[in-house]
């Protein structure tokens, strides 16, 4: 095994040419550049986290403006929701005292006309009695030759008349 | 090649060849090696990667992407196994991580084609034992830096029953001796391992197909499919390995800093 047979003879220069080599990798590269990529890489990691952030935070704001004007949005359609129950009732309550109003003028209307009715009902009854007890009086005379007074021939025609 | 006629040798390709004589430090001879210009090579492709990630634009492009998945990956298991504290390892553990996997995977790309030798500098004792004695000091100098001699209490769980705390404590002790050999043995054998199977396997190929067609059809094709196989395991053991080194070492800092 050379590694073993060498070792007395080339240990010296492998760890002379290993200790400049591995210290060049180790001062120029480990220490010289390593932390710069590194550091390049952090400042971006960092950057991308604060955008992140910033998106977030404007993501958040969004979210409550859309709540803000969902609010809104509510108060005014609840306010105007007020409005029109209001008119309605206002509407209704005008429209009832109208129809109370005219629902009055035609009772009284109807009332007199059937007052009117009855009246001019009980005339042309009155009328009728009258006309048929005087036409009884002259049938009874003229078949029975007898007197009827007229209050009885008025008193049966009523009777007549209520029996149909 | 090392190779005569019947004969290939499956470790030549850890033999660390001198290419320089180089230079002496402290009466060592310091010799431009192999070994040394494939560490080269994957730090220089590591440092070129790297720099391709290095536009830091807002919105990355591929590259960048890809180099950001690195990073963000060790900055992610640090975070997760050691916690806060752990952001100041990373660097660390991002270099040890990046250049085991460099050098795991230039160690398999198949430049033999171009007459190149490749060598996995992870396949050498000597480098992942470094490696794990550097992990292993971080441990005990944060461990006793920060916890002064309470590290101790690492190597007593909660609830030890009080006639039980000295066997406990030589065995968590071992254990926690034993860790730096496992970090680098670990490392060191799957690389080893790997390549020589590879070796073998292409060793068969190459006998059998010179022992004549028939042999090469029953051996050589069953052999060479194999290694397209065991070359993708291989990739994967590259990236695996380096993770897990990385990992543990993850870990064993969280004991250090975190103490239980």
């Amino acid at each position: 095994m050379p590694q073993i047979d060498q070792i007395a003879a080339t240990y010296a220069s492998q760890i002379f040419w290993l200790l400049l080599t591995f210290g060049f990798t180790f001062f120029v590269i480990g220490l010289g550049m390593f932390p710069k990529i590194q550091g390049t890489v952090d400042a971006r990691d960092k950057r991308i986290a604060d955008d992140l952030e910033a998106a977030r935070a404007a993501n958040v704001k969004a979210d409550e403006l859309e709540e803000s004007y969902r609010v809104k949005m509510e108060k005014d359609r609840s306010e105007a929701q007020a409005l029109v129950e209001a008119s309605k009732a206002k509407a209704n309550a005008a429209s009832e005292k109208r129809k109370n109003k005219a629902n009055a003028d035609i009772a009284a209307k109807v009332a007199t006309a059937e007052a009117d009715i009855k009246s001019r009902a009980e005339e042309a009854l009155k009328e009728i009695e009258g006309v048929s007890a005087e036409a009884a009086q002259d049938l009874v005379a003229k078949i029975s030759g007898a007197k009827v007074t007229k209050a009885a021939a008025l008193k049966e025609t009523k009777a007549a008349l209520k029996h149909g | 090649m090392a190779a005569e006629e019947g004969k290939i040798d499956p470790m030549y390709q850890f033999e660390v060849q001198t290419i320089l004589e180089g230079f002496s430090l402290g009466g060592q001879q310091i010799a431009l090696t192999n070994s040394a210009i494939w560490m080269g090579f994957a730090v220089v492709a590591l440092f070129l990667f790297m720099r391709g990630g290095m536009k830091r634009e807002l919105v990355p492009g591929r590259w960048q992407m890809m180099v950001e998945g690195f990073t963000g990956f060790i900055d992610n298991m640090m975070e997760a196994n050691v916690g806060p504290a752990g952001k100041k390892y990373a660097p660390y553990v991002f270099s040890l991580f990046m250049f085991i996997l460099f050098s795991n995977v230039l160690g398999l790309l198949p430049v033999g084609v171009l007459g190149l030798h490749p060598f996995t500098v992870t396949s050498h004792l000597t480098v992942t034992g470094v490696l794990a004695i550097m992990s292993f000091s971080i441990v005990l100098i944060v461990g006793f830096a920060k916890h002064k001699l309470h590290f101790f209490s690492l190597f007593v769980p909660h609830g030890t029953p009080l006639p039980m705390i000295p066997f406990i404590f030589i065995v968590e002790l071992l254990s926690f001796l034993v860790r730096p050999f496992s970090l680098a043995l670990r490392l060191f054998v799957a690389m080893t391992a790997g390549h020589i199977l590879l070796k073998v396997l292409a060793g068969f190929v190459i006998n059998s197909s010179n022992a004549g067609a028939g042999y090469g059809v029953l051996v050589g094709i069953p052999s060479f499919a194999l290694m397209i196989g065991i070359s993708a395991l291989e990739l994967l053991v590259a990236v695996v390995q380096a993770y897990v080194f990385a990992l543990l070492t993850s870990l064993y800092i969280n004991d250090a800093e975190n103490l239980h």
